[in-house]
């Protein structure tokens, strides 16, 4: 039992906190922090500074970039990057792909993609769910079929997120519609997003933005070698990517920052006379989602340092349900302190006298019903954690 | 930063599981409170026999020089079977004040004959009509020609009729001193009574009872009482996270195994998800629980600190217990609210916990009072 960081954690977490805060640029960091869209080049951008200093894709294997750091240094870096406002490597890549490709592409796609992928100089996006397949994923019905040397896709694909900006796009296909069971005819294919055939249409969410999109394929060409690992084995490099997926997604560092955007607003803010900060149910209201906070991040580090071989553990569970939980909490807290301010969410910063984050915080609220339902939805984690962990 | 605990720390768990379970079943355990003193003498000196009695006290003081986290290992076993045995309100408060306050001779005199099993010492503390405050204004202490005699009413004190030495609180000139009543001291009535969970309280009533001093002059004491409230807090909240897994536990077991419309019931979501909730809370505040031992046992740990570690440790503590102790009986149906089965057990001493040092509202308020003194609330120290 030690609370202390050890000397070599301690000089890690200090030299991360140095290099995010004065390597990456502060317009960016502050476009994060103000939770302002982030434009396709600022993400390019942050990721090839990260990059140049090995710090885009550290949990890769070493000769693909990797930095060999143990689970408690991965979880610092990802911490620190979100009180940062950094924005983080792009998921689809660094998270997903990448690992994938590393793991079970050939040597030839490793060299082709992973130095690209690392670079964000390839923005991939996910082609996985679909309008039929959601939390029942492997009921997915877009179909390649084998003609020749090429895989001819049909289907459609949806809650692609970011897709508007992706060159390329992995996607699951159903290869062997005839198999014993559906997890086993499914296959992970890689190809542009300009190849004939392939069609996006942006999808508007909640918030007035567009992050997510459909993806129709229409008789689309994928060469044979754009096969991802083993025909049919497709459902095992999903479960491989999105077990990585989970890890990190606590994202205890940016609902951090939120709650000290919140204290600084509710300071703002004069409710009855006082501020806001002054009413004693808000200071119990804080008071509560701090320690619910520093009881998911102290669950993070002892799920973190337990797990020496890297491997997800199930209770990363509990990370994704409550850290998805407190996210959604504390913007539901500054949409509660911005009060009736709140209203004015998309007035011109020329037209209203309310301050931009009483504008985007009703919009935010809403767009973060997101995080319990992606990734896993919280319904998913309760079955994984009864199943896996209860035995139920 | 390192949450496991070392190969001696895991032999004493073992040694104390080992002792513990073989002590306690659900129905043992349902008899031993049934009969005074609440708890199983035989099992308390078993205990000091493996030195769990003096765990935190000084070798020099006839104790083991152990750690906060020794003492979170042994009251998490005692909560896995709710063992009633009075570890925490013993040997971790009465024992951590005389500790922390006592003359080298009060140590020697006081300690080791607790951590050897032959004296039992309680803090009492308690005053009807106050609630968990660190200081003392019911009883008071007055200095007469032949020393200290202290007036007044302390209630509900836990095992308080059983024990052979008292450690009390009590108003005098500028504060709250401690004082030392002998079990056969003059003045003194206890009147013991059974509690919700098994163990025993008592209202101890003082008249001009002769008292000594508990550690060199008449310095207010509050803030050693606060520091031992908070080093209580922090191992009931072990003993309370080791209640909640056997309830869990428990809990899973029986949805595998009871039948109803002719399937288990863990076939039931609406019953498989609310378990599932019931382990989210639980390893939530396991890991504050932990953290809060190592704020603790860290040597660069300011008293504040401590405090607000306890404060922490207890609002978790009191959510995650009344959601699972409610929802074990729950999902367990009628049965969870018999006194023959054991859950519910569970809930009461999980109710006990939450309402003897603070609950979780009252910690909520007392973080509420500092939250706009720091901009992030920090799980490591910088």
């Amino acid at each position: 039992m030690q609370l202390h960081l050890s000397p070599e954690d301690q000089a890690f977490r200090d030299e991360m906190r140095t290099f995010f805060t004065t390597q990456v640029p502060q317009s960016i960091r502050d476009d994060v922090a103000a939770h302002r869209d982030v434009s396709k080049e600022q993400y390019v951008e942050v990721q090839q500074i990260l990059n140049a200093a090995g710090l885009a894709v550290p949990h890769w294997p070493a000769e693909w970039g990797g930095r060999e750091w143990t689970p408690l240094q991965r979880h610092i870096w990802r911490e620190e990057m979100q009180l940062a406002a950094v924005p983080e490597p792009l998921a689809f890549n660094a998270s997903m792909i990448g690992p994938v490709i590393a793991a079970f592409g050939s040597q030839e796609q490793k060299e082709r993609f992973l130095p690209q992928t690392a670079n964000l100089d390839i923005w991939w996006c996910q082609g996985f769910s679909e309008p039929d397949a959601g939390s029942d994923l492997a009921s997915l019905r877009t179909a390649a079929v084998r003609d020749g040397e090429d895989w001819v896709v049909n289907g459609q694909k949806t809650w692609t997120t970011l897709g508007q900006y992706a060159d390329w796009i992995f996607c699951l296909c159903r290869t062997d519609p005839g198999a014993e069971k559906k997890q086993r005819g499914i296959s992970l294919l890689v190809f542009p997003m300009d190849t004939p055939g392939v069609t996006l249409r942006p999808i508007e969410l909640l918030d007035g933005g567009f992050e997510v999109n459909e993806v129709f394929f229409e008789d689309v060409r994928v060469p044979a070698e754009n096969l991802i690992g083993e025909e049919n084995r497709g459902w095992d490099y999903a479960k491989f990517l999105l077990g990585n997926e989970r890890v990190g997604i606590a994202r205890v560092g940016a609902t951090k920052r939120m709650i000290v955007d919140a204290k600084q607003r509710a300071a703002e803010i004069t409710s009855d006379g006082r501020p806001l900060i002054e009413d004693p149910s808000m200071r119990v209201r804080i008071a509560e989602l701090e320690n619910e906070l520093l009881a998911l991040e102290l669950t993070a580090l002892r799920v973190v340092s337990n797990s020496t071989d890297g491997k997800p553990n199930p209770a990363s569970s509990v990370l994704k349900l409550r850290g998805s939980e407190l996210q959604q909490a504390a913007t539901e807290l500054i949409v509660d302190i911005a009060g009736p301010l709140s209203l004015a969410s998309f007035a011109d910063e020329e037209d209203t006298d309310v301050p931009e984050w009483a504008r985007v915080a009703t919009p935010e609220y809403l767009n973060y019903r997101k995080v319990s339902i992606y990734g896993g939805s919280n319904e998913v984690q309760r079955t994984i954690i009864a199943g896996t962990i209860l035995g139920l | 930063m390192d949450f496991t605990f070392d190969t001696e720390q895991h032999a004493l768990r073992e040694a104390v599981a080992g002792l513990l379970q073989r002590a306690y079943d659900p129905e043992k355990r349902r008899a031993v409170t049934q009969e005074d003193p609440g708890f199983d003498e035989k099992t308390w000196a078993q205990l000091a026999e493996m030195g769990v009695l003096g765990l935190p006290f000084a070798e020099a003081d006839g104790g083991m020089g152990a750690g906060q986290a020794e003492v979170a290992l042994v009251a998490t076993e005692i909560g896995k079977v709710l063992a009633p045995e009075p570890f925490v309100e013993s040997v971790v408060l009465a024992g951590g004040l005389v500790s922390a306050v006592g003359t080298a001779a009060q140590r020697a005199e006081l300690l080791g004959p607790l951590a050897e099993g032959t004296s039992l010492v309680v803090l009492a503390h308690a005053e009807p009509g106050h609630r968990w405050t660190p200081t003392a204004t019911g009883v008071t202490a007055t200095r007469g020609a032949e020393g200290w005699t202290l007036t007044g009413v302390k209630e509900p004190v836990p095992s308080g009729a059983r024990a052979d030495v008292l450690v009390v609180s009590a108003a005098v000139e500028g504060g709250t001193a401690l004082f030392v009543v002998r079990g056969d001291a003059a003045g003194l009535t206890r009147t013991g009574y059974r509690t919700h969970d098994g163990t025993r309280a008592a209202r101890v009533t003082l008249q001009g009872t002769p008292a000594e001093l508990l550690g060199e002059g008449t310095a207010d004491r509050t803030a050693d009482v606060e520091q031992a409230l908070a080093r209580a807090t922090v191992a009931y909240a072990h003993e309370a996270v080791g209640a909640m897994q056997t309830a869990l536990t428990t809990t899973s077991e029986y949805l595998k195994t009871r039948k109803q419309f002719g399937v288990p019931l863990s076939k039931f979501q609406a019953l498989t998800f609310r378990a599932a909730d019931m382990y989210v809370s639980l390893e939530l505040v396991r890991s504050i629980a932990l953290w809060a031992t190592m704020v603790v046992d860290a040597e660069d740990s300011t008293p504040e600190a401590v405090l607000a570690a306890a404060d922490r440790a207890r609002l978790q503590t009191s959510k995650a217990g009344r959601h699972i102790g409610k929802e074990a009986i729950q999902l367990h149906g009628g049965i969870g609210v018999t006194a023959e089965y054991s859950v519910g057990h569970y809930t009461s001493r999980l109710t006990a916990i939450d309402h003897l040092l603070g609950d979780g509202a009252w910690a909520a308020n007392r973080l509420a009072a500092v939250v706009d003194g720091h901009e992030t609330v920090e799980a490591l120290p910088a």
